[in-house]
């Protein structure tokens, strides 16, 4: 596939990114605006709330993760206007504020002294404003360079590496010279396969910052393991797909960056990249916490190959699911957007499937629903660093 | 017809991609980065996605997929036999 005139139909953001979706978002600070998120949500149809297990007493850098990624959620192109709620008004603001510098609609409001009831009925009615002006919004035709994608595996399997993580680095190389913004990660997932990651580094500077994410991330495990870690990295469901090790599996995961795009520089969790090109982001290999962490950094299409059969979504990212597992798209089919399968039986080349691929995510970007988004899939999940004070 | 995959020609294991693999078959695997065919009698009854030896291991050798280390053998594995956690373990960790 030529991508050199390659475009896509977008929404164009106040501050010049381009989405592929257009939510209105009713976001919880923390917790304890769960029910009244919800309570909007349902009020106001086309608004979606999206519920989390935290935001209080956390403190530091996990702190500073947390608004990182409540903030990044809602500036997220993705997103057209969001509708922020939490029990206190300070933290509120600052979500609010964060999410403001893009220039979008939002606005907040905290329970305390209003309680619910009255929080819910005065964000209903923001909500209710949102939702229809969002709803006269058009799509415009852009370029590609206009596109975030990323990437992350999940369920993987030994066909994974044979197959459908292959297809996506086809994917990307093909994307890479297009000035795509592109990103991958899971840092311990890696373990093995570090060596020619770090070989893919643009600069000697980039090798450094990779080595030290990966060798910090090596120090969390041997800290806290009881094991070889057998029981958890690789998983159950990877073991009994045929992957032994995690060094196999690391081979197996970094097939998602092809053979030719370098590493242009790296990012923390939830951090936008600073220009076009490949990223690596230090996370956690879980699917949805790494997911929900590049939707904050500003990804608007993800390409989630899989093995034996991963059903995550996102509430705002659209993920597209491939997998070349020939039981797995049987079993499991209606998760799976691209079947690629025949690339292990020698029916399809890596080229076909990479091109079978970027046609699918092209037309996700122009609003074909993926299967994940038609199941319901919303997985939100919010990475922690250590206890809450 | 193709009932399992190599990365590459040096590597000691391959991979099963067609369901139903029975312990006596002659299998028939494509080594993908060299695109050359090879031929293996299943050992065991081996599930799909489930590796099996292509070369003949010793205890504690490394084994070899991608071209790359993936771990040691805990055990001797023969030419065809199944190769997973209970012959292969992690270097790391």
């Amino acid at each position: 596939m030529n991508l050199s005139k390659a475009k896509f139909w977008g929404y164009k953001r106040e501050n010049g990114r381009i989405g592929v979706r257009n939510h209105v978002i009713i976001l919880p600070v923390d917790d304890l605006a769960n029910a009244a998120c919800e309570a909007v949500a349902n009020n106001i149809k086309g608004a979606m709330a999206l519920p989390h297990p935290y935001g209080r007493l956390q403190f530091g850098a996990d702190l500073d993760l947390h608004f990182r990624t409540l903030i990044g959620t809602g500036s997220n192109p993705n997103v057209a206007a969001v509708v922020v709620i939490g029990i206190e008004e300070e933290w509120t603001k600052k979500v609010v504020d964060g999410i403001a510098k893009t220039g979008k609609p939002v606005c907040g409001f905290g329970i305390e002294q209003h309680g619910d009831h009255d929080t819910i009925m005065r964000a209903s009615k923001a909500a209710k404003q949102y939702v229809q002006w969002a709803s006269e919004l058009k799509r415009e035709e852009r370029p590609l360079k206009d596109l975030w994608v990323s990437t992350k595996c999940g369920e993987s399997d030994t066909t994974s590496g044979c197959g459908a993580n292959p297809t996506v680095g086809n994917a990307f190389d093909k994307m890479y010279p297009h000035k795509v913004t592109l990103c991958f990660g899971e840092t311990t997932e890696i373990t093995g396969g570090e060596h020619l990651v770090a070989a893919r580094c643009r600069t000697p500077a980039v090798r450094k910052q990779f080595m030290a994410m990966f060798d910090r991330y090596q120090e969390v495990i041997n800290l806290h393991k009881t094991s070889d870690l057998m029981d958890s990295q690789p998983t159950k469901g990877n073991i009994l797909g045929g992957l032994t090790t995690i060094e196999e599996k690391a081979l197996g995961n970094i097939q998602k960056i092809g053979r030719k795009c370098l590493v242009d520089g790296v990012v923390d969790k939830a951090e936008t990249p600073s220009g076009p090109g490949l990223w690596f982001m230090d996370s956690s290999s879980a699917a949805a916490e790494m997911v929900t962490l590049l939707a904050a950094a500003g990804f608007v299409v993800h390409l989630f190959p899989t093995g034996q059969g991963n059903v995550i979504g996102n509430p705002i990212l659209p993920v597209i699911k491939l997998s070349a597992n020939p039981r797995t798209v049987r079993t499991m089919s209606e998760h799976i957007d691209v079947d690629v399968s025949g690339l292990l039986r020698r029916e399809m080349t890596q080229d076909e499937a990479g091109d079978a691929l970027l046609d699918c995510m092209f037309r996700t970007a122009n609003g074909r629903l993926t299967a994940a988004e038609a199941l319901g899939h919303r997985e939100f999940v919010l990475t922690r660093l250590y206890e809450s004070a | 017809m193709i009932h399992f995959v190599v990365h590459d020609e040096h590597d000691s294991v391959g991979v099963v991609v067609v369901e139903g693999v029975k312990s006596g078959q002659q299998l028939t695997g494509w080594i993908m980065d060299q695109d050359k065919e090879i031929k293996v009698r299943a050992q065991n009854d081996i599930p799909i996605g489930h590796k099996l030896a292509i070369q003949k291991l010793k205890a504690n050798d490394t084994v070899i997929k991608y071209g790359v280390d993936i771990g040691r053998t805990v055990a001797p594995i023969k030419v065809g036999e199944h190769a997973h956690v209970h012959n292969i373990k992690t270097k790391r960790w």
